[in-house]
C-alpha cells in the first residue's frame, strides 16, 4: 500500500454505470402487456397508461425526497384527498376559481409539509408516526370540510391537468396534459435531487446525519425541506388525480404506500442515503404495469393489494440480501 | 464522545417512568373538572366509568399485543388488518351457528399465530425493516380479505354476543377479559424467561446475543403474541358488531392507536423499557379523552382531527426529550 | 507462580487485512494472580483479549485453559469455560435491575418460572463480596447507578458466573479516586479467592498498586515482562520505546510560526474547564491525555458541536460566538472527527461527494452541485489527486476505500474551504503505517500554508513526532505544556497526574 501515486489511466473517473434492474423490469412488463393486448402498443394505449400513472409517478418522485432523507411520509395520500375535496368545495362550480385554488392548495401543502418536518426534526417524533397522525388528521379535515359527502364537482379548468388530451399530435396522436406534467415535474424533481447542492445534502443527511452535521450540513432544515417537497408533490398529484378521476372522499387513500413501494422498486434505500428520481418514476411505471397485467389476467382489484404487499417486502428483502452479499 | 455521556447524574428523578401515571391523573382530573363545569354530575358514576372503559376493549386487547412487539424493539402495523380478518372469519365461520363457536375461535387464533409467525420470520430471517414488513403484511391481508368480502359478512350467534354484551353485575365480561389478559401478559413479562428475554433483546440485542439468548426466536415470539392479541380483538369486535366487515380494523385506526397508547404508557419505541400496566393506563387515557369529546359534544370529524393531533403530541411528549435524531 | 497457570496463550499471531495485529504473543495468568497488560493504543491488547474471550480466532498459536487446548467459536463458549471480560463499554441493560442483569440469559427457574427470590438472594450474596458499605440493592435499575457501581455490577456478573479468569479493560477510565480505591479493594479480594485477573491499563500507579506481574505489548509483540512490578519509567519505556521514525516531517522553523489565529480564554462547559489556549498560524499543536481527559470534548467545544457555555473565543482577534458547527465553519474552523465511520463519512456517497459536502453546505441551496463559490468538480478532483487519494474512480462509494484514503478525502473536504484552523482528532487511527506518513506531511503542508493545526491524539509517538507544541489534558483541564523535545514518559506522567510522585 504505497502512497506513491501511479499514473492513473484517464478512465478512472468513469465507471460503467450499472443498469438499475427497475428499467429492465419496466421494459419486460410493458412487453408482456403488449403481447397480451396489442392495442397497448398503439399511441393511445401507452399514452393512456402514462396518463393513468402520472399522479403516482410524480408522487413517488416526491416521496423519494423524504425516503432519501431517512424518513417516511405516509400523509401524502391524505393530502391528495384533501386537495381534491378542498378544491371541489371551494370551486363551487366556478371555472375561474381554479386560478386561486391551485396556489391556495399548494400553500396548504407547504404548511402541512412544514408541520410534518418540524414535528419530526424538533419534536423527534419518528416520521412514520408523525405522518400517520397527519394522515388521520387530514382525512378528518377532508371529511369535516365536505360534511361527509362531497358536494359540487371540479370545474373543467381544474380538471384540465388530469383529463385533457392534446389531439392530432404528429407521430403519437394524443398527448395528455398529465403526461406533460409528469415530464415537467419529473424533470424538476430530478434536477432538485441530482443536480443541486440541496439534493446532495439530502443524501448526506439521510446517509449519516451525525457526519453531515459535523460537515456543516443544516440537517434539520434539509429534512424539513424534504417533507415540504413531498407534500407539494402530493398536492400536484392530487390535482392530476382529481382531474382524471373526479371527486370522492377516499380518492387518495393507499397512494402513500404505493409511492413508497414504487421508490423501493426503484432501488431507494429505506432509512436514507440513496435513491434516484428516474428510478422511482420507473418504479411507479412498473407498479402500474403490474396492476394493468393483473387486470388483463382478469384478477380483481384486491389482488393488487396482495401483489403490492409482496413486492414491498420482496424488494426490501432483496436489497438487504444484495447489500449483505456486497459485504456492506 | 463517550467521555461526555458518562457525566450524567445518578439517581435523578426519572420523569419518563412516572409520566403515564401523571398523564392518567391529568386526564381524570380534566374529565371531572369538565363534568363539574358543565354541571353534568350525573356522569360521575361507577356505571359511567365502566361504560367508558368498555368502549376501549378492542384497542386495549390490541395494545397488549403491541406492547410485546414494541418492547422487543420491533413494531406491528398489521394489527388493524388482522382485526378485520379475524372479525370476518369469526362471523363467516360461525354464521349464526352456536356449534361453530369453538372451531371458529380456534381457526382465528391459528390464523393470528400464523400471521405473527410470518411477520417475525420476515423481520428476523429476511432482515426486512419491521415497519415495511408489517405494512406489507397488512396490504396482503387486506387484499385477500377484500377479494372475498366487501361488506359485513356472516353473523355471530346470539350466544356468542355474550362475550361483548354479557356482564357480571355492572362489569362487562369483555372488560374482565381484557384485564385478565393484561394480567396474563404482565405475568409472562415478569415471571417467565421469555418475558425477561423480551426486555433483554429490546434493550440491547448484542448483549442479549452474547449472553446466549436466541434473539430471533424472541422477536418471532413477540410478533406471534402481538398478532394473536389482534386476532382476539377481532373476535371481540365481531361479537360486538354481531358481524365482521373487511374495513372495521382500518376504520378504528387500531394500528396507530395501539402504538400511541403503548407509547403514552411509557414503553419506549426503541424497545427494552415499559410494561403492560402503562399500556393499560394509556388505553384508559384514550377512553377518557373520547368521553371528554363526547361530553363536550365534539363533532365526529373534529374528533378524528383532534385524535390525530393528540397521538402525535403524545409521542412527541416522550420523544422530544431524547437527544437522538430520528428517521 | 509455582502453580500451573489458569490460562495460557502460546505464540498467538493474528492479522487483519493490511495490519499485523499480533505476532507470536505468549501470555498467561495464574490462580490468584493479577497480571497487568500494558501498551499503547493499537499495541494489540484488545486483539489479544478478544482472542482469549472467543470473539476472534487466532491465525496461529494456542489458547489453553487449565492445560487443555480450547477452540472457541463463540464468546459464549469462552464464558462457559470461565473467562469473563469486562469491556470499557458496558454490556449492561440500563433499564433492568441489577439482579436481572447478573442473570441475563440464565435466570434461575422454579416450576418453569423465574425464581426472582433466588436471583435476588444470589445477587445479594455476590454483591456482599464487595463489602457492605457499598451495598447496591439487587432491585435497583442499572440506569440509576453511577458509573462506578455499574462497573461493580459488571464484575459481580463475572463473579456470579464463577469466572476463573476476569479481564478488566481499563476499568478505572471512568472512575474517580475514591471509586478506584473500592475497585482495588475488590481486586484484592478476588485475588485472595483465587481468581486470575488480567488488568489492562496505562496508568502506572495502578500497576504499582495491584499488579503481581506486568507484560508490555508494543506493535503486536511482547517487549517486556516483569515478574515484579518495576519502576514506572521502565514500563513506560517498554511501551513507547520505538524510534521516532523519519516519516515525520520537519517541525516548523521559528519564522514559520505566525500570528495568533484562535484564542480561548476561560472556556468551559460541562466537560472542560478553565481552557486558556492559543493556536497560531503555521503551528501544529498536539493534545495528549488519557481517554476521557477532555481532549475530544475541547475539540467539539471549539467546533461548536458541544459549545462552550462560558469563556471567550476569538479568531484573528475578533470575538466569535460559536454555538453550532455551522458557526464554527463560518468562522474558519474545520474538524476531522476521530470516529470516521460514525461522524465523518457519508459512506454511501461517492468520494467526490464526500469531498464536496462542506462546500455545498455553504453554497446556494438550489445552486448546481457541480460548482460553487468555493470549488468546482474539477477543482475537487485536482485536490483529491494532489492528496493521492487512491480510488478506482472518484465516483466510487466511500465505503469501499481504505481508512487512509477516506481520511484524505475528508481533509480535501476542508481544504476546499481554506479554513484558518483545522482540528484533527485521532488523525491516523485505523490507518496503515504508510498512509500515516502522508497524513503527517499533509498536516505540515497545511501549517506551512498558514493554517493553525490542532491535533488530538492518543498515540504519544505521533504527538511527539508531528507537533510543534504539546498540551496535556487531564480531567477536562489543560495541565501541562511541552515542546516537541519532551519525552513520552514526561507526557504520560503529566497525563496521569503522577508527575509529582515520580519527581519526588
Amino acid at each position: 500500500m504505497t502512497e506513491q501515486s501511479l499514473s492513473r489511466p484517464e478512465t478512472r473517473k468513469r465507471r460503467l454505470p450499472q443498469i438499475n434492474p427497475v428499467y429492465v423490469l419496466v421494459v419486460a412488463l410493458i412487453l408482456a402487456i403488449i403481447v397480451m393486448n396489442p392495442a397497448f402498443g398503439e399511441p393511445t394505449g401507452y399514452m393512456n397508461f402514462l396518463k393513468r400513472v402520472a399522479a403516482l409517478a410524480i408522487l413517488s418522485a416526491g416521496a423519494l425526497y423524504v425516503i432519501v432523507s431517512g424518513g417516511f411520509d405516509l400523509s401524502v395520500g391524505s393530502i391528495m384527498t384533501l386537495t381534491v375535496i378542498g378544491s371541489s368545495m371551494l370551486a363551487s362550480n366556478d371555472p375561474n376559481s381554479t386560478y386561486w385554488i391551485i396556489p391556495l392548495m399548494l400553500g396548504i401543502g407547504l404548511v402541512i409539509g412544514l408541520v410534518n418536518g418540524l414535528v419530526v426534526s424538533y419534536l423527534k417524533v419518528p416520521s412514520l408516526i408523525a405522518t400517520l397522525g397527519m394522515m388521520i388528521t387530514l382525512n378528518g379535515v377532508a371529511f369535516m370540510w365536505s360534511g361527509g359527502a362531497p358536494r359540487g364537482y371540479l370545474p373543467d379548468t381544474f380538471r384540465f391537468f388530469g383529463r385533457y388530451n392534446i389531439t392530432d399530435v404528429p407521430l403519437i396522436g394524443i398527448l395528455p396534459i398529465a403526461v406533460i406534467c409528469l415530464v415537467v415535474f419529473g424533470a424538476t424533481l430530478w434536477w432538485g435531487m441530482h443536480r443541486t447542492n440541496f439534493g446532495r445534502m439530502l443524501h448526506a443527511a439521510g446517509d449519516n446525519p451525525q457526519a453531515a452535521r459535523l460537515a456543516g450540513v443544516p440537517v434539520q432544515r434539509v429534512r424539513i425541506s424534504a417533507f415540504v417537497v413531498s407534500a407539494l408533490t402530493a398536492v400536484l398529484a392530487g390535482i392530476i388525480l382529481g382531474g382524471r378521476a373526479g371527486v370522492s372522499v377516499n380518492i387518495g387513500s393507499g397512494f402513500e404506500l404505493q409511492a413508497i413501494t414504487a421508490a423501493v422498486i426503484g432501488g431507494a434505500q429505506l432509512l436514507g442515503g440513496r435513491g434516484s428520481v428516474p428510478a422511482a418514476i420507473a418504479g411507479a411505471l412498473a407498479l402500474e404495469a403490474i396492476f394493468t397485467l393483473l387486470n388483463l389476467l382478469g384478477l380483481a382489484q384486491p389482488v393488487r393489494l396482495v401483489v403490492q404487499g409482496l413486492i414491498l417486502i420482496g424488494a426490501v428483502a432483496f436489497a438487504t440480501y444484495q447489500r449483505k452479499r456486497a459485504g456492506r | 464522545m463517550t467521555e461526555i455521556s458518562q457525566n450524567r447524574a445518578p439517581r435523578r428523578f426519572r420523569f419518563e417512568r412516572h409520566a403515564s401515571t401523571l398523564l392518567l391523573l391529568a386526564a381524570i382530573a380534566l374529565y371531572v373538572i369538565l363534568l363539574l363545569a358543565l354541571g353534568q354530575v350525573r356522569f360521575l358514576t361507577l356505571d359511567n366509568l365502566v361504560a367508558i372503559l368498555g368502549r376501549s376493549i378492542t384497542l386495549g386487547i390490541t395494545a397488549i399485543g403491541q406492547t410485546f412487539a414494541i418492547l422487543v424493539a420491533s413494531i406491528d402495523l398489521s394489527v388493524a388488518s388482522v382485526i378485520s380478518a379475524a372479525a370476518v372469519v369469526t362471523s363467516v365461520m360461525m354464521n349464526g351457528d352456536p356449534a361453530m363457536m369453538v372451531p371458529a375461535i380456534a381457526a382465528v387464533l391459528a390464523l393470528g399465530a400464523a400471521i405473527g409467525l410470518v411477520n417475525g420470520l420476515v423481520i428476523t430471517k429476511l432482515e426486512v425493516n419491521p415497519l415495511i414488513a408489517t405494512l406489507g403484511m397488512s396490504l396482503i391481508i387486506q387484499g385477500v380479505l377484500s377479494y372475498y368480502y366487501n361488506n359485513f359478512a356472516g353473523n355471530v350467534p346470539v350466544e356468542f354476543q355474550i362475550f361483548a354484551y354479557g356482564a357480571w353485575g355492572i362489569v362487562p365480561y369483555s372488560l374482565l377479559f381484557m384485564f385478565a389478559l393484561a394480567g396474563l401478559a404482565w405475568f409472562v413479562l415478569r415471571f417467565t424467561r421469555f418475558g425477561s428475554d423480551i426486555y433483554s433483546v429490546g434493550g440491547n440485542k448484542d448483549a442479549a446475543r452474547l449472553a446466549g439468548i436466541k434473539t430471533a426466536r424472541v422477536v418471532i415470539g413477540a410478533h406471534v403474541i402481538c398478532s394473536l392479541c389482534a386476532a382476539i380483538a377481532g373476535i371481540y369486535l365481531a361479537s360486538r358488531l354481531r358481524s365482521g366487515a373487511p374495513w372495521i380494523g382500518a376504520e378504528g385506526v387500531y394500528d396507530l392507536e395501539s402504538i400511541a397508547v403503548v407509547v403514552i404508557g411509557g414503553t419506549v419505541l426503541a424497545g427494552g423499557r415499559g410494561g403492560i400496566w402503562g399500556t393499560m393506563a394509556g388505553v384508559i387515557i384514550f377512553s377518557l379523552i373520547d368521553s371528554i369529546f363526547n361530553v363536550a359534544g365534539v363533532d365526529a370529524f373534529v374528533k378524528q382531527v383532534l385524535r390525530g393531533i393528540i397521538i402525535v403530541a403524545a409521542v412527541a411528549f416522550y420523544a422530544a426529550r431524547s437527544q437522538r435524531p430520528v428517521a | 507462580m509455582i502453580e500451573a497457570p489458569v490460562f495460557e496463550m502460546q505464540a498467538i499471531s493474528k492479522s487483519f487485512p493490511g495490519v499485523r495485529a499480533l505476532h507470536e504473543v505468549s501470555f498467561a495468568c495464574g490462580k490468584g494472580e493479577v497480571h497487568a497488560l500494558c501498551g499503547e493504543n493499537g499495541a494489540g491488547k484488545s486483539t489479544l483479549i478478544k482472542i482469549l474471550s472467543g470473539v476472534y480466532r487466532p491465525d496461529s498459536g494456542a489458547v489453553l485453559i487449565d492445560g487443555t487446548e480450547q477452540h472457541f467459536g463463540h464468546p459464549q463458549e469462552a464464558l462457559l469455560a470461565g473467562i469473563s471480560v469486562i469491556y470499557q463499554e458496558f454490556s449492561l441493560l440500563p433499564e433492568r435491575s441489577v439482579a436481572q442483569n447478573l442473570f441475563l440469559g440464565r435466570e434461575p427457574l422454579r416450576n418453569g418460572l423465574i425464581d426472582n427470590r433466588a436471583m435476588i438472594a444470589e445477587t445479594r450474596r455476590v454483591l456482599e463480596l464487595f463489602g457492605v458499605r457499598h451495598g447496591i440493592a439487587p432491585e435497583t435499575l442499572v440506569a440509576d447507578l453511577d458509573v462506578a457501581s455499574q462497573q461493580m455490577v459488571e464484575i459481580a456478573k463475572a463473579i456470579s458466573l464463577n469466572a476463573k479468569v476476569i479481564v478488566m479493560d481499563e476499568p478505572t477510565a471512568a472512575l474517580n479516586e475514591a471509586e478506584c480505591d473500592v475497585l482495588f479493594a475488590l481486586v484484592d479480594r478476588l485475588r485472595a479467592s483465587g481468581t486470575a485477573i488480567v488488568y489492562i491499563t496505562h496508568r502506572m500507579r495502578e500497576v504499582a498498586r495491584i499488579a503481581d506481574r506486568v507484560t508490555v505489548l508494543k506493535d503486536g509483540e511482547v517487549t517486556a515482562r516483569f515478574d515484579q512490578v518495576p519502576a514506572p519509567e521502565m514500563i513506560v519505556r517498554a511501551m513507547v520505546g520505538r524510534d521516532i521514525s523519519e516519516y515525520y516531517p520537519d517541525p516548523a522553523k521559528p519564522d514559520e510560526i505566525g500570528a495568533d489565529i484562535l484564542t480561548v480564554s476561560g472556556g468551559a462547559n460541562h466537560a472542560v474547564h478553565d481552557i486558556d489556549l492559543t493556536l497560531r498560524a503555521g503551528e501544529i499543536v498536539g493534545f495528549a491525555g488519557l481517554q476521557g481527559a477532555g481532549r475530544t470534548a475541547l475539540a467539539m467545544a471549539l467546533f461548536g458541536a458541544l459549545p462552550f457555555t462560558s469563556g471567550r473565543v476569538t479568531i484573528d482577534g475578533q470575538h466569535m460566538d460559536i454555538k453550532t458547527p455551522r458557526d464554527a465553519i463560518r468562522a474558519g474552523i474545520g474538524m476531522l472527527p476521530g470516529d470516521r465511520k460514525a461522524s465523518g463519512l457519508v459512506l454511501m456517497q461517492s468520494v467526490r461527494d464526500n469531498g464536496m459536502l462542506t462546500a455545498r453546505s455553504f453554497a446556494r441551496l438550489l445552486g448546481g452541485n457541480g460548482a460553487n463559490r468555493f470549488i468546482d468538480l474539477s477543482g475537487m478532483d485536482a485536490l483529491l489527486d494532489r492528496m493521492r487519494v487512491r480510488a478506482p474512480s472518484y465516483e466510487q462509494e466511500m465505503r469501499f476505500l481504505s481508512g487512509g484514503n477516506q481520511q484524505k478525502a475528508i481533509v480535501a473536504r476542508w481544504l476546499a474551504l481554506k479554513p484558518k484552523v483545522l482540528i484533527f482528532i485521532e488523525p491516523t487511527r485505523g490507518i496503515d503505517v504508510d498512509a500515516k506518513a502522508s497524513i503527517y506531511h499533509l498536516m505540515r503542508d497545511l501549517a506551512r500554508a498558514g493554517t493553525a493545526v490542532m491535533m488530538v491524539s492518543s498515540d504519544l509517538p505521533e504527538i511527539l513526532g508531528a507537533s510543534d507544541r504539546i498540551l496535556v489534558m487531564r480531567d477536562g483541564r489543560i495541565v501541562g505544556e511541552f515542546g516537541r523535545s519532551a519525552s513520552e514518559a514526561e507526557l504520560m506522567l503529566a497525563a496521569t497526574g503522577e508527575a509529582a510522585e515520580v519527581a519526588a
